[in-house]
């Protein structure tokens, strides 16, 4: 029972992340909620888990963390960049020319 | 360093263990194989040093981690509170920080307790100043009473 | 039921529905507040309160060693990643130049009337 009531209720914030990502209004909000959506994903796998007695999904749900994170770098850089391909050290470079922020006084 | 990739063997081994919880010879060499990949990969991309192992760091840090469990609950339920009282609430703000940290590890600890923290976000870093987004006053004061701050720089050993 | 197993099962009921209600509130709160900056204030009760409620919750259900140990390690890894991702969200905004709300409070950027922070010679 109390799987079920969690897996409802993360269902429902689920929802309420997807209305955010289609609502927007920025690219960073967008991807905000998707990264939103990723972790309540997880928990919902963890739980559908224990709901059908088989805990081995935790291995899907760690999977599921992995990509979600590495999906959420790979959107930003590319939206930073339009360009996966660039390295460390040409980034910074290109950053600290680019986007420099003073510490206020 | 050869401290570093004996824990890391170790390290790999166990969480492979862990994961697959079978001993046949088979899944337990192919485990070998993949950690022996995983330590060549991580050697070829000069990933062994001080900044991505923080070996040094452990017995304090563990130290450190009740204390910031605490802060987060604390902050949790503040922004809970804000949530519920909606938008009228919160009266964002900058914070800055200066980091009273003197390695790269520890200033990104610094920093990403502050983002774990909800209430207040890591934007940018300039040198040692980080630029903080608060949600409101208390957040902010929170911060400035520099507390984490201190904390985090008694981790550093040296 | 014996007593034991009993005060396990209210404990992880109450940790799953203060999980449940942090990733609701977090999903309401990423409506209520007004810029990607503050919305990231309200998904860090879910990165945070939430994943660690549930997943302790279902740390005291755990049947074996292994599926504890697993439970908490996918803890840990994203009380690790949240952060970091996050805060390369909110850097990625800021670089991009989107400017946060800001209520009343001092502006460390010191921005006048022109709209930029130099100061002006009388």
């Amino acid at each position: 029972m109390k799987y079920e009531v969690t897996a409802i209720a993360l269902v429902v914030a689920l929802l309420l992340a997807l209305m955010r990502a289609v609502r927007g209004p920025t690219t960073f909000d967008r991807i905000l909620a998707v990264n939103a959506m990723g972790t309540i994903a997880v928990l919902l796998i963890a739980v559908s888990g224990f709901l059908t007695g088989r805990p081995d999904w935790l291995d899907l749900a760690l999977i599921y963390a992995l990509l979600n994170f590495i999906g959420t770098l790979a959107v930003l850089k590319f939206i930073r960049y339009r360009n996966l391909g660039l390295d460390g050290g040409l980034e910074r470079r290109h950053q600290e020319e680019m986007f420099p922020w003073k510490p206020p006084r | 360093m050869t401290f570093r990739l004996a824990t890391l063997v170790v390290l790999f081994s166990g969480i492979w263990l862990l994961w697959s919880g079978y001993f046949e010879p088979l899944l337990l060499s192919l485990g070998a194989v993949s950690v022996a990949i995983t330590i060549w990969l991580s050697l070829r991309m000069q990933l062994l040093d001080r900044e991505s192992a923080p070996l040094h760091l452990t017995w304090r840090f563990l130290l450190y981690v009740p204390w910031l469990l605490r802060e987060i609950l604390l902050a949790n339920w503040a922004v809970i509170g804000l949530i519920i009282r909606g938008r009228g609430a919160i009266s964002p703000r900058w914070v800055v920080v200066d980091g009273r940290q003197h390695h790269d590890e520890t200033l990104a600890i610094l920093a990403n307790s502050i983002t774990l923290t909800p209430g207040t976000v890591t934007v940018d870093v300039a040198g040692r100043t980080l630029l903080v987004h608060a949600v409101d006053a208390a957040a902010a004061d929170g911060l400035l009473s520099d507390d984490m701050n201190r904390r985090v720089a008694a981790l550093e050993v040296d | 039921m014996e007593t034991a197993a009993l005060i396990l099962d209210i404990l992880s009921w109450a940790l799953l529905l203060i999980g449940s209600a942090a990733c609701v509130l977090a999903g309401i709160g990423l409506h209520r507040f007004p810029d990607v900056y503050s919305r990231t204030h309200a998904s860090g009760v879910s990165d945070t309160l939430g994943v660690l409620a549930i997943l302790t919750g279902l740390l005291l259900q755990a049947p074996s060693f292994g599926v504890g140990i697993k439970l908490l390690m996918v803890l840990g890894f994203l009380w690790i990643s949240g952060p970091t991702a996050t805060h390369a969200l909110v850097q990625a905004a800021w670089i991009r130049g989107i400017e946060p709300v800001l209520g009343a409070g001092p502006d460390p950027f010191h921005r006048d009337e022109d709209g930029d922070n130099t100061e002006e010679v009388q």
